[in-house]
């Protein structure tokens, strides 16, 4: 049996679906967090069930990617459990009597039950039973409150099999259900309401976004740079250092084993980002330099998140993004991006039209950095001071904003206006961010990890076998003469498609000039998207759209790396 | 095309009916049309945008940006092109 879970964007369908399996799954306070299915399963009595948790959707008919997942999702289940935001029936109702004109059995899970009370709302849920025809049940699922009720209800749903009526007749069917099962009582704006609302006013709101952007920056940057200082450096430094000179004096200091596990030596030492071997950088890199910048940005990003404050944002800069061929909510892959481009290159499919997607997919790979790269480049260019890394982001953000304009310009069609529902404020749960803070840094250990060790024994075996000698003598006057880079660096570069931080630490031991390793920071971060992005990019565009969307990566990248090149 | 152009210069924000675009913020009122396509009723309407609705104007951004509104206790970020398509009884409060 598959148990489907049906509901409007934002009522806490991905809530519902980790605590009926325990599967964790993203869940935030926007609408369109999940644009893929996750499948999980749980006990029905004594059966094993599948569940199945949909993207949102307030119709079945579809008007984006992510709700034409929703309703091909529909013909895969058995039983829909249609979660319910308690405090807005009326525009849930649309999509339940939807579902009950389906020939398909239908639970209903009122969720956000707990809101009701204080926000003047009573809902008489024997009589909305008896008038929809399926059991319904009251749930808080950040809580869990009513999930026991709800999975021994699913045994009971219900085909009703309605009439199928037209859209007007089901807004007057919902309207005659809402005002006989429903009394709200008038209350008055709270002074946090009022405060909430100056985040969408024009002047305020700006001011608002601002402090909200910078504070968020200087959190990452405080977390991210104490736990390196306090934390990872003394603990490579103390433990792991002394461990790895043992071991190499046991190897002898050299040989093959002692290059693909302990690496070169820089200067008669170890350095844990020059040397190359997996047990060196292979771990200092990954785990001491990235993961504090990754923890960092996802507990900062997860309270943005959960709080709601992302629709707010899009709303203020919707102006400005429809400049460049997007509309507001299209910051939403684009902030993600900054984390990891690959569920930011999923993330577009909350936005309606191809070109739309074309655009946002394509700039998020050439101009938003991922935590990964700006580990490295807040890592190696910082070390050239802090003006170098300001000049990377804003070569970064000018190639955004020029290539935006110029697709704008090129795509045939356009931009579709905003139209998002902008949730209600929530205070952060400590649980739930951190649970998403886990899941996120622990994907990255689980995807990120294997690959940037592969990447360091493919680098050893391609330089001990002389094949990147033979490719760079091959490049290098073209390298030289464009980009004023060393022939050296462009092994660098090619080990940016696997891993960019790995790439940028390859570049590290080269003796390069501020100047150049701007240059080739800012070539390495546009020029291609790592593998695991490609992959996605190809999912999403398909071979055509990708094979467009790489030209222009390489043409930005070659520009900007010439026009950088000549500047400095 | 230019039907609800027109029908935006005559009904002026001082008058019984304006569009949502022209509204003041902090003005309520009771939609009375939504002038579109089907696709944009439908999706206006699954957001709680359609005729009959009370809606309070939270904010207007500027340089024609967005139109927030709140309906139903919740609120909404419309297009402002789409927000000129959608017509409002301003006498009813």
């Amino acid at each position: 049996m598959r148990v489907l879970l049906m509901g409007n964007p934002n009522v806490g369908k991905s809530v519902v679906f980790s605590r009926l399996t325990g599967v964790r799954v993203m869940s935030s306070n926007y609408p369109g967090t999940t644009v893929n299915y996750t499948e999980g399963r749980m006990k029905v009595g004594d059966e094993v069930v599948q569940v199945i948790d949909a993207p949102g959707t307030y119709t079945l008919d579809p008007t984006c990617e992510a709700e034409e997942v929703a309703l091909k999702m529909l013909e895969m289940g058995d039983v829909v459990v249609n979660v319910v935001d308690a405090t807005n029936l009326e525009r849930n109702l649309f999509l339940t009597l939807q579902l009950l004109e389906r020939d398909v059995p239908v639970v209903v899970a009122l969720n956000m039950w707990d809101d009701t009370a204080h926000r003047g709302i009573t809902i008489d849920i024997e009589k909305l039973q008896e008038q929809l025809g399926v059991p319904v049940i009251p749930t808080v699922a950040v809580s869990g409150q009513g999930m026991k009720g709800l999975v021994e209800a699913i045994p009971r749903a219900r085909v009703v099999r309605h009439a199928t009526r037209t859209r007007e007749e089901r807004w007057a069917a919902v309207g005659s259900i809402t005002d006989s099962v429903q009394i709200i009582s008038h209350r008055h704006h709270t002074w946090l309401e009022r405060l909430a609302d100056a985040t969408v006013q024009p002047l305020q709101g700006a001011v608002i976004a601002a402090v909200v952007l910078a504070a968020s920056f200087a959190a990452i940057r405080l977390v991210g740079e104490s736990l390196v200082r306090y934390v990872l450096d003394p603990l490579f430094n103390t433990l792991w250092m002394p461990v790895l000179e043992r071991l190499s004096s046991a190897l002898g200091g050299q040989g093959v084993l002692h290059s693909v596990l302990i690496g070169r030596f820089v200067e008669g030492a170890i350095n844990p980002v020059e040397s190359f071997g997996i047990l060196s950088s292979g771990l200092y890199v990954p785990l001491a330099m990235v993961l504090p910048y990754i923890i960092a940005f996802y507990l900062i990003l997860g309270v943005l998140e959960d709080v709601g404050y992302l629709p707010r944002l899009a709303v203020l800069l919707d102006s400005a993004m429809h400049r460049i061929g997007l509309h507001g909510y299209a910051i939403i892959p684009t902030l993600l991006g900054f984390g990891c481009n690959v569920p930011a290159v999923l993330a577009t499919r909350i936005l309606e039209s191809r070109r739309e997607r074309f655009i946002a997919a394509t700039l998020v790979s050439v101009a938003i950095p991922c935590a990964s790269l700006q580990a490295m480049i807040v890592g190696l260019v910082g070390g050239f001071g802090a003006r170098y890394v300001l000049l990377v982001y804003g070569t970064l953000l000018a190639a955004w904003v020029v290539l935006g304009l110029i697709l704008h310009r090129l795509m045939k069609g356009f931009s579709p206006e905003l139209l998002i529902e902008i949730p209600r404020y929530r205070w952060p749960l400590v649980g739930p961010v951190l649970a998403k803070l886990w899941g996120r840094v622990s994907g990255y250990l689980r995807e990120a990890l294997p690959v940037i060790l592969v990447a360091i024994v493919v680098i050893n075996l391609l330089y001990a076998a002389g094949i990147f000698d033979a490719v760079t003598g091959l490049f290098a006057p073209a390298m030289t003469r464009l980009l004023g880079l060393p022939g050296e660096s462009i092994p660098a570069l090619a080990i940016g498609f696997l891993r960019k931080d790995v790439a940028l630490a390859l570049l590290a031991p080269l003796a390069l000039t501020a100047g150049q390793f701007v240059v080739a920071t800012v070539v390495l971060a546009m020029f291609f998207p790592c593998v695991a992005t490609f992959a996605v990019l190809l999912r999403e565009l398909g071979l055509r759209d990708t094979a467009k969307a790489t030209g222009i990566m390489l043409v930005t990248a070659l520009s900007a790396g010439a026009i950088l090149n000549a500047l400095l | 095309m230019f039907g609800w152009l027109r029908h935006q210069r005559r009904f002026s924000p001082e008058g019984d009916i304006a569009t949502l675009r022209a509204m003041k913020a902090g003005q309520r009122g009771v939609i009375v049309e939504v002038r579109g396509g089907h696709n944009l009723v439908e999706r206006l309407a699954a957001l709680g945008i359609r005729p009959g609705k009370r809606v309070l104007k939270v904010s207007s951004m500027l340089l024609g940006g967005p139109v927030t509104v709140e309906v139903d206790r919740a609120q909404v970020a419309i297009g402002s092109q789409m927000a000129a398509r959608i017509l409002v009884d301003v006498s009813v409060t």
